[in-house]
């Protein structure tokens, strides 16, 4: 065959999270360089591509929805690429944003948390008083959702933030179509 | 290991409590000689910090809580700390850490309370007495409160008002029940206006009805009294033992161990103090033929459990009588003292020199793990109501250590019968594996309901055409944690090797939400759960959260997997048998009501999540924020 093989497409984005994942996947180092021979970087903060340019096989989703936006993008990713994958515990679970969830004792929950977060917070310099609300801000969601309950999931990679090697597996695992999830000892904690 | 107490830790010693009836204004403050008072009954129970149960619950009834102060004074008194005095303050329902009021009214909120009219009945207590539910009225006379299931499914909705329990509450009869006691009548007074004067009998049945509607040859048909203990009298252990082996009777209580082997163990031991506990805790929702057999049987319980002493070698035994039955215990105190005058308990039993056997009440305190019989013993010993570490069996070390068999009322009364009629008499009932006759209390969705003497071996369908059930549409055989059945299971037999009971048939017509019922036995497991372990504490959490996303049609096909996978966690990895049965609910359900989980499942579309729904996640935002949405509002006719 004179053709090389297509390369695969991968695009990457990252929702609520705190972008430490998208730096573990910077994280496979040298690696970076084989990896590069296998796909190509269409949709992601690392090319600063800001729409698909063409369907992808592999989206990388870190953090989870917390506001309009995450969906809309989350919702992009499902419709263009064939595999979804969530990295990272807030992708998973929701992770530290989803803290904000806990306030469920109040009428009106959403409103105790913008206030605390911008007004009435013990270690606040906010001089305005005000809630942010400029018309280009996205709306903020009753509560932060995992990606998992917004649209399918195919295959998680957890830790906070996964390691780069487990990210580096994981993926020549995916492009050769081997992946079938992890064996305990690589992603256990302790 | 509990450090064993000198010699003789006077288990017998049980000096009567008196009894709050609710027209003496109760002393609330810890000044005022509330400090002496306590003194006096730490002092009643000998300052014994196994007997904190009863202190509480005495402490309790005279100042309507446990203030503070008062878990210092009782700490101080049986030498624990205050922090060990809360721990069991705090785990017992009816221990309150705020004033209740002189007249505290729990109405019973089981499931079959809620189908046959719960509303009204609150709805006219909260009106008539001003309170709403979970209150306590401002000038400390009444508290208003939910409690699960206190044994009356028969004749629901039901109540207690304080230890009396009245039942076929309508809006009528629960408003001129409320508004007599506003007026100061007591609670007694209105089951019976001669109630002092009547039998301790009479008043167990004053307001409470047995409604035995079919008597079996075991238990509930002809007894002849203390005929099983006097054969037993002239029995060696071994052959009392070998007797109730061969009759191949196994525990009543719900987990259906052999009771003889039970007994064999503990008679082993070599320890010479032993225990015969029995088990009136009678929790299982749903269930309530122990109440009727205390009440109609209440000699063969303790003929049974004499028998049991015998053959262990046990002197001193216990019955646990679950706090929502406080009204059988002046009834259950009249029966042991006219069976000490006659020589059936105490020294020299039948005249036989060294049959030494005395038995002494426990109330509990409105726990319903207290059932399981570590949780009983741990009760019983003045400790919060926890399952103990199993091995060690109580029959080896169970009560302060010492060799304890706990059985069930019901297994009693059997041991008795057969200990007269002869094993091949009780084998020969019922079916292989399952011999004898059971007690089945059928509530809910029927004509009939009540206690029903029946032989193992009887399909659900023969159970519902007596009980007149032919509407029913699911039967939940065995309680909460039994199994929920359908139309198409009513051939399946009631025994061991199939449906296994300790005695609960509740009926559910084709009306009832299904998903309702689960919910809410869920929701029973989460309250009662005693806390120790974190897979029946957090998990029937999340069980319970998961169903109501099917209620609210939030479900998809994950969330099965999810239930079952959760389901099998938990009854992996608890510790005592709350939580190994806590997921029945769902997972009978999944497997018999399979269309009830699909019909409220949503697909998914096009990989999208059809359960989320961003319009519902953003409207707070957007009523917090006044713009609508650049994404998701097109426009503004959205």
């Amino acid at each position: 065959m004179s053709e090389e093989p297509r390369k695969a497409r991968i695009a990457t984005a990252s929702l609520a999270g705190c972008f430490g994942c998208h730096m573990a996947i910077l994280d496979i180092d040298e690696r970076l360089i084989d990896l590069m021979k296998l796909v190509d970087v269409d949709r992601s903060p690392l090319t600063d591509i800001k729409r698909f340019t063409r369907r992808c096989d592999i989206g990388i989703i870190e953090g989870g929805c917390c506001n309009e936006e995450n969906v809309h993008v989350l919702q992009e990713f499902r419709r263009n690429c064939d595999v979804l994958v969530a990295i990272g515990q807030c992708a998973i679970m929701g992770g530290l944003p989803a803290m904000r969830n806990a306030i469920m004792h109040s009428d009106d929950p959403l409103r105790e948390c913008l206030e605390e977060a911008y007004i009435t917070g013990a270690y606040l310099r906010n001089t305005t008083h005000n809630v942010p609300n400029d018309p280009a801000l996205p709306l903020i969601l009753d509560k932060v959702y995992s990606c998992a309950e917004v649209v399918e999931i195919d295959h998680q990679i957890p830790g906070c933030a996964p390691e780069g090697d487990v990210i580096y597996d994981t993926l020549i695992k995916l492009l050769a179509g081997k992946f079938r999830g992890f064996e305990r000892e690589t992603i256990r904690f302790d | 290991m509990e450090a064993l107490p000198e010699a003789h830790h006077g288990l017998m010693n049980d000096p009567k409590i008196p009894s709050g009836n609710g027209l003496t204004p109760p002393d609330r403050g810890s000044n005022g000689g509330a400090d002496g008072a306590i003194v006096e009954i730490c002092t009643r129970f000998g300052n014994d910090k196994h007997r904190m149960l009863d202190i509480l619950l005495a402490v309790q009834d005279r100042f309507r809580w446990i203030s503070p102060e008062a878990m210092e004074t009782i700490a101080e008194q049986t030498g624990q700390s205050r922090i060990q005095v809360e721990g069991v303050a705090s785990f017992y329902h009816f221990l309150s850490q705020e004033p209740k009021g002189a007249i505290t009214i729990r109405i019973c909120d089981d499931i079959v309370d809620r189908y046959t009219g719960l509303a009204d009945a609150v709805a006219a207590f909260e009106e008539e007495l001003g309170i709403a539910m979970g209150t306590t009225s401002a000038d400390g006379r009444f508290s208003l409160d939910y409690t699960p299931c206190i044994g009356m499914c028969d004749q629901a909705p039901a109540a207690m008002v304080n230890g009396v329990i009245f039942t076929r509450l309508t809006k009528q009869k629960a408003r001129s029940i409320a508004a007599a006691l506003r007026e100061g009548a007591s609670p007694e007074e209105l089951i019976s206006p001669q109630f002092e004067a009547l039998s301790p009998y009479e008043r167990a049945t004053a307001s409470v009805d047995n409604n035995i509607l079919h008597a079996g040859e075991v238990l509930l048909g002809p007894v002849p009294q203390d005929a099983g203990l006097e054969k037993a009298a002239v029995l060696r252990s071994e052959q009392i033992i070998a007797t109730v082996e061969a009759s191949g009777l196994r525990g009543c209580g719900g987990a259906g161990f052999t009771s003889g082997a039970k007994w064999r163990f503990a008679a082993a031991e070599a320890d010479p103090q032993k225990y015969v506990f029995c088990n009136a805790d009678e929790g299982e929702p749903g269930t309530f033929k122990d109440r009727v057999l205390l009440t109609e049987r209440a000699d063969l319980v303790i003929e049974g459990m004499t028998i049991a002493a015998r053959a262990i070698g046990a002197k001193e035994g216990l019955i646990y009588l679950r706090g929502e039955y406080a009204y059988l215990r002046d009834h259950l105190e009249d029966v042991l003292a006219k069976r000490r005058a006659r020589g059936l308990l105490g020294s020299d039993i039948l005249d036989k020199p060294g049959f030494d056997f005395d038995i002494r009440i426990q109330m509990g305190a409105g726990a319903y793990i207290c059932g399981e019989e570590g949780a009983l013993i741990s009760s019983c010993e003045g400790l919060p109501g926890e399952p103990k570490t199993r091995p060690p069996f109580p029959v080896n070390r169970g009560y302060l250590g010492h060799p304890t068999v706990v059985n069930n009322v019901e297994t009693f009364c059997h041991a008795a019968r057969i200990l007269d009629q002869g094993a091949q008499w009780f084998q020969s009932m019922g079916t292989e594996g399952s011999n004898g006759t059971k007690l089945f209390s059928i509530s809910g969705d029927c004509r009939n309901p009540g206690i029903y003497e029946l032989p193992y071996g009887m399909s659900v369908r023969d159970v519902l055409t007596l009980a007149g059930g032919s509407d029913a549409a699911a039967v939940l055989v065995g309680g909460p944690s039994g199994t929920m059945v359908g139309r198409d299971s009513f051939e399946r037999l009631l025994s061991f090797d199939d449906l296994a009971t300790a005695g609960a048939i509740v009926v559910f017509s084709g009306e009832r939400n299904i998903l309702e019922i689960v919910e809410y036995y869920l929701g029973f497991f989460v309250h009662e759960s005693c806390g120790y372990c974190t897979p029946c504490r957090v998990g029937n959490v999340f069980l319970q959260k998961t169903i109501q996303k099917f209620r609210e049609g939030n479900a998809d096909s994950s969330d099965v997997a999810y239930l079952r996978d959760l389901a099998s966690t938990i009854i992996e990895t608890s510790r005592c048998g709350l939580g190994m049965t806590s997921p029945n609910p769902i997972l009978s359900t999944l497997e018999n009501f399979p269309l009830v989980y699909s019909a409220t499942t949503k697909e998914n579309e096009g990989g999208m999540k059809a359960t989320f729904d961003i319009q519902a996640a953003i409207s707070g935002a957007r009523t917090i924020a006044k713009r609508r949405s650049y994404i998701f509002d097109k426009d503004f006719t959205q």
